[in-house]
């Protein structure tokens, strides 16, 4: 029972890093209407950029506003320069330029930085454990960063539906001349939304790195299983987003530690071992099969 | 036995009711025009006709088959035809080739990888016979998107007749024509109206008037009046609703 | 008619016939391994532009069925090797049997990933087939049995209807039959009718639902076609290697190969084929001068993106007709 609830909140951790990273790429496509391959690249830089701060100051406190800062600079500019010229083009073009930009992202950092992973030292701070509930000691680090993403989940939902920003974003890219006629410099709201994106990147980026090494291609890997999430979501839907997240996070998590058990209650030997661990690897691509059977555009599908 | 039947058809886009109880008889051999003002339901009944959206509620029968849960190729397959208000024809292509697709569907499964589609008379002859029909045989080797906004008109409904329908669904085809294109329209019209059943859905008065058996006028997704040119004309509810208003 | 186009392809034919030529001459093998590689390369990029230029499909997955057919062949060889049968079938070393299974398997993934991929449009489609790719890299990482992470080595290569093919120019030969094969068989198919539904669907799928064709179970055909083609490559890859890898089937590899088909030219048939050479004669060229090429070569593809989407073909091809 221990062991289940503490994998539950391994998997709500998860989830809550992927929610991060899935609202900023849904929010990028629903509105501007670009995929961007890219964004696993800008969690990489937010945490690369988190890690060096860390090494020079020596301390959590100023990686965290490094790679914020850096994700959201180099997200802003990429937009400037980049992907603003793909807004009219399709997404086989948009796809084939975000994936330049992912190589030569992962080439510049094996260049600057090396090929060897980093670690970001977990702040002394949130070193220790919490014990939420009796005999359940879980660690303060992971806690903080689940709070960190509710906080980022309610404050988004605040944004978008109570705020002047939001509701240009729920205007959408469908109605961009009646947000231009509003007075609004639009090409200026995508540039904030962009960024808006690339920094929450960049934070899970940053806070990852105490609890997972950060190396080249750590974007990558993270990125399509933010696909599958906003996938199963619903693309364009926040709420979608939430959702898949959770969903997703917790499949993960609590089928990674479950599954190659239970086939071993049924199974036995080497075989059992393999396909364990190769069917807890693939759950969530049969969860996203699973969705899209019943229903082809999400669980929180964006209307038009 | 009626070539459409529709029997209380409902559709809801969250609170506004775009199709509104609609129930309507299309006779075989008839000339069927749908008339209403901007909003009425039209396209939404168009769609609701072709598969292309799914009713709430409510019966549609092709030539006495209920086909409420057929999709959209079943029902072209099994004899309608639609045109599209605005052309939906494939770019790339040329006229002929455009009308060959329909020639195509019509003569069973696709699934035959080898021999050369352009080079197939069962194929270019009946779709040429079609650009014959509506007189634009001479543009056959055009390019769909290098003709005229009148040609690519006349195009939409060569392909509808390629496909040899018993029932031609026609979505405004007189959308954005000059007098002259329109005029050359209701005479092409005109002669395959004998031919099959239609049911034209308009906007110009003229048109339907010279070419309709029967029409019936949507306003605010319900059925207003069904009747004779003439009394649909002369109906004071129809005026009020419609043709005063769309007088101005 | 010897227009720029023909006259291109026809340069393309002559190439690849010189090539052994070129290689006694040059005196290097070298030559050889990499126009066997562009060949086989070729083979990929010629079925996937079926599915992105032709179908508007744009597959972001197509990595996976190529890695499939390599694993086919090796697993098979695997199981000769260590005489331990699969279901009481101990595998072939055959290729004229082997290839073929490597195809059979790629299609088959191909056709359960595309039914549910295809129920779904545009950047859903690109996502789902990205994704369920990646869930098959994950499936051979986490298979320890056939190697992992580590790959699977095959102890010779194929034997060619009895026939052994170790050596590099009949190797090289049977794949570019194999690549002729597959550009001849993509031609035929594009102008036969059920191209012209798959390329009609791409112009305009509303209309074509309107005229009664099933859309989807065409595409679904022409997926497992093109499934099917690059598990051949596959096959022909883990014999020119003698080894396969979870890396055949990276996302890196699926994105490599869209770029192929971008460069040298979207529905263009032989434009895929000079793509396939293009990015192995630039990655082979930037490999060697850095070792991190990529930071070059990533700008390159975006400015291919941005700026020439036509590819290299599209130059070609210029003002003549389609």
């Amino acid at each position: 029972m221990q062991l289940f609830l503490e994998q539950l909140l391994n998997g709500l951790q998860l989830s809550l890093t992927l929610f991060l990273l899935a609202a900023g790429l849904t929010l990028v496509f629903g509105i501007m209407g670009v995929i961007n391959l890219a964004h696993g690249s800008l969690y990489m830089i937010g945490a690369y950029a988190g890690a060096y701060a860390a090494a020079k100051t020596g301390t959590f406190w100023l990686a965290l506003p490094a790679g914020l800062a850096a994700a959201a600079l180099v997200g802003a500019a990429m937009e400037f320069i980049i992907v603003r010229r793909l807004y009219a083009r399709d997404h086989l073009s948009q796809v084939l330029a975000t994936f330049g930009l992912i190589l030569f992202f992962n080439g510049f950092i094996a260049w600057s930085a090396g090929r060897s992973p980093l670690l970001i030292e977990t702040p002394p701070q949130l070193a220790g454990f919490v014990e939420v509930l009796p005999g359940l000691r879980y660690p303060a680090y992971r806690l903080a960063m689940m709070a960190v993403g509710v906080a980022v989940a309610l404050g988004l939902w605040w944004m978008i539906s109570r705020t002047r920003v939001g509701m240009l974003i729920r205007a959408g890219s469908d109605k961009r001349e009646m947000v231009e006629a509003l007075g609004v410099d639009i090409a200026k709201l995508f540039t904030l939304v962009f960024a808006l994106g690339a920094l929450l990147a960049g934070l899970a980026g940053v806070m990852v790195g105490p609890i997972r090494s950060v190396q080249i291609g750590m974007g990558e890997q993270v990125l399509i299983t933010t696909f599958v999430v906003i996938v199963v979501g619903g693309i364009g839907s926040i709420r979608g987003a939430f959702a898949g997240a959770l969903l997703i996070g917790l499949c993960d998590t609590l089928g990674r530690a479950y599954v190659p058990m239970l086939l071993k209650s049924w199974l036995s030997g080497p075989l059992a071992d393999g396909l364990g661990a190769a069917l807890a690897s693939v759950i969530i691509y049969l969860v996203m099969a699973l969705v899209l059977v019943i229903r082809p555009r999400g669980l929180f599908p964006v209307s038009g | 036995m009626s070539a459409l039947q529709l029997e209380g058809l409902r559709k809801s886009f969250g609170s506004l009711r775009a199709t509104d109880n609609v129930s309507l008889g299309v006779e075989d051999g008839e000339c069927h025009a749908v008339i209403g003002p901007n909003g009425a339901g039209k396209t939404t009944l168009i769609g609701e006709i072709t598969g292309e959206i799914a009713p709430d509620a409510g019966r549609i029968s092709l030539f006495g088959v209920d086909v409420t849960s057929w999709n959209v190729p079943r029902r072209a397959l099994s004899g309608l035809a639609r045109s599209f208000q605005i052309t939906q024809l494939a770019p790339g292509f040329t006229a002929l080739d455009n009308a060959a697709f329909a020639v195509q569907a019509r003569q069973g499964h696709s699934f035959r990888f080898i021999a050369d589609a352009r080079k197939d008379k069962r194929l270019r002859e009946p779709a040429l016979a079609a650009l014959e029909q509506v007189g634009l045989a001479d543009r056959a080797d055009r390019n769909a998107e290098a003709l005229s906004h009148g040609e690519r008109r006349q195009l939409e409904l060569a392909v509808a007749l390629a496909m040899q329908p018993r029932l031609l669904l026609l979505d405004e085809p007189m959308a954005g024509m000059g007098p002259e294109e329109g005029a050359r329209m209701v005479e092409i019209l005109r002669g395959i109206k004998r031919t099959m059943t239609i049911v034209l859905v308009e906007h110009d008065m003229d048109a339907v008037f010279a070419l309709a058996d029967r029409v019936s006028v949507l306003v605010n997704g319900a059925i207003l009046k069904t009747g004779t040119p003439r009394e649909v004309r002369d109906d004071a509810r129809v005026r009020d609703a419609y043709l005063g208003a769309g007088a101005h | 008619m010897l227009n720029r186009t023909n006259l291109a392809t026809l340069l393309v034919v002559l190439a690849f016939l010189a090539v052994p030529m070129a290689a006694t001459w040059l005196g290097t093998n070298y030559v050889i391994t990499l126009a066997t590689r562009v060949a086989i390369y070729g083979i990929v990029a010629v079925s996937l532009d079926m599915l992105v230029g032709r179908g508007n499909l744009v597959s972001f997955g197509h990595a996976a069925y190529f890695g499939l057919g390599g694993y086919a062949v090796a697993i098979a060889s695997f199981h000769l090797a260590n005489d331990v049968p699969i279901f009481g079938w101990s595998g072939t070393n055959e290729a004229l049997i082997a290839w073929p299974l490597a195809m059979a398997v790629a299609g088959l993934a191909a056709l359960v990933i595309g039914a549910l991929s295809l129920r779904t449009a545009g950047v859903y489609f690109i996502m789902i087939t990205l994704a369920f790719a990646q869930m098959l890299f994950f499936l051979f990482v986490a298979l320890k049995y056939y190697g992992g992470d580590d790959g699977l080595s095959l102890s010779t290569r194929n034997l060619f209807a009895g026939n052994r093919i170790t050596d590099s120019r009949t190797f090289y030969w049977i794949c570019v039959s194999a690549l002729a094969l597959c550009v001849l068989l993509s031609w035929r198919i594009l102008n036969s009718r059920f191209g012209m539904v798959l390329r009609g669907a791409a112009a305009s799928e509303r209309r074509m639902a309107a005229l009664g064709f099933p859309v989807y179970r065409y595409r679904l055909a022409a997926f497992v076609i093109a499934g099917m083609m690059a598990g051949l490559a596959g096959a022909l890859w883990a014999n020119q290697n003698r080894f396969v890898s979870p890396d055949m089937l990276s996302w890196v590899r699926s994105g490599e190969f869209l770029v192929m088909v971008i460069m040298g030219g979207l529905s263009s048939l032989v434009g895929p084929v000079v793509g396939a050479a293009a990015f192995l004669l630039i990655e082979s060229y930037l490999s060697g001068a850095t070792e991190h090429w990529q930071m070059i070569f990533g700008p390159f593809v975006l400015l291919v993106a941005v700026f020439a989407p036509r590819g290299l073909w599209g130059a070609v091809r210029g003002k003549d007709r389609q």
